[in-house]
């Protein structure tokens, strides 16, 4: 493997040891380990100001955790395509001149 | 992760919007100039929105015991600048407020200020003062995303406190408290991001150089052949 393909190897390996590392270690704690951060400050805002209400309710929400996971899904899933075929253009772009530059002008 | 929906008194939430609106608006003639002005890159600044669209949908576990997302705005600043990247950050928020019931419509100014504002414009600070100081490309993008995605969570854990300040401690220790909650479960996604925005960037070195070097990204000899 040349060094370029090496290094971003090796960048993709540390970004996935940084997210199981957590999860291996079993660092999850409480009633629902791993919850987001969002959910955790929610709480917290509940516990030390039990008289706030929140004044506003969002106006559509994913009737399940299922249809939740499947609309962030699809968000991943969107960009990452989006990204997919700009690498694939590009590629190709960039290949295309280089072939005529490297054509012999007549 | 966002500050959620109704979780911000009437007049505070409306203050975040007034002080967002005008980057927004900025960017979004940021935008049109951009687009007009050198059409070429409008596929790169599609895929700088993906980006961002990929990694706020990631929500990843990290040292706390709990998860949160990376907001993948500090690359599209580098390469387009802060404007632009307000109004590209706003629309990945309003998605996700509007389908996913993730951050909110009510607190959709203050998480753009977090998220399309400040993120963006501490990575792009970043980004040219170790340019200018001389370093290297991949360097300057590291720390630009990594800390453009901490600051984020740090406007996001002070918006908060600013609103629920601590029965006894008051502000600070509210601060500490979010703090603890948003920014340090950010610290190794802040990282994650970093590699991953250096990742992109190792890519468009290879495939782009025409458009990073219209936009001024590849500046030097040395940049190309780094790659």
């Amino acid at each position: 493997m040349k060094r370029f393909s090496r290094v971003n190897v090796l960048l993709l390996l540390a970004v996935l040891a940084l997210a199981v590392t957590p999860l291996a270690l079993g660092l999850g704690a409480g009633k629902e380990p791993f919850a987001g951060s969002d959910a955790l400050a929610e709480q917290a805002i509940v516990d030390d100001h039990p008289d706030y209400e929140p004044w506003f309710a969002p106006i559509y929400e994913p009737p399940s955790g299922e249809v939740e996971s499947a609309l962030f899904a699809l968000q991943a899933a969107l960009g990452a395509g989006f990204l997919g075929y700009y690498f694939g253009v590009a590629r190709t772009r960039q290949r295309q001149r280089d072939a005529a530059a490297e054509q012999p002008r007549e | 992760m966002h500050i959620a929906e109704g979780y911000l008194p009437p007049v505070q939430a409306a203050a975040w919007f007034a002080v967002s609106a005008p980057f927004v608006v900025h960017g979004s003639r940021a935008l049109v100039r951009q687009v007009r002005q050198d059409p070429e890159t409008k596929l790169l600044l599609g895929a700088a929105g993906a980006f961002t669209f990929v990694l706020s949908a990631l929500k990843i576990p990290s040292v706390t015991g709990s998860c949160s997302h990376p907001t993948g705005t500090g690359l599209g600043a580098v390469l387009f600048r802060p404007p632009v990247m307000s109004v590209l950050g706003g629309i990945v928020l309003l998605f996700q407020a509007v389908l996913l019931a993730h951050g909110g419509l009510s607190t959709l100014g203050a998480n753009v200020f977090s998220m399309a504002v400040v993120g963006p414009w501490v990575a792009y600070g970043l980004y040219a003062l170790i340019r200018r100081a001389g370093g290297g490309l991949d360097v300057a993008v590291f720390a630009a995303a990594a800390l453009g995605d901490l600051a984020t969570y740090c406007v996001t854990s002070a918006q908060l406190a600013l609103a629920f300040p601590d029965p006894s401690t008051g502000f600070a220790g509210a601060l500490a408290k979010f703090g603890g909650i948003f920014a340090v479960t950010q610290l190794p996604l802040a990282v994650s991001e970093g590699l991953l925005s250096v990742l992109v960037i190792r890519l468009l070195t290879r495939t782009s150089g025409d458009d990073l070097r219209r936009l001024g990204v590849l500046s030097r000899p040395t940049d190309e052949v780094r790659a």
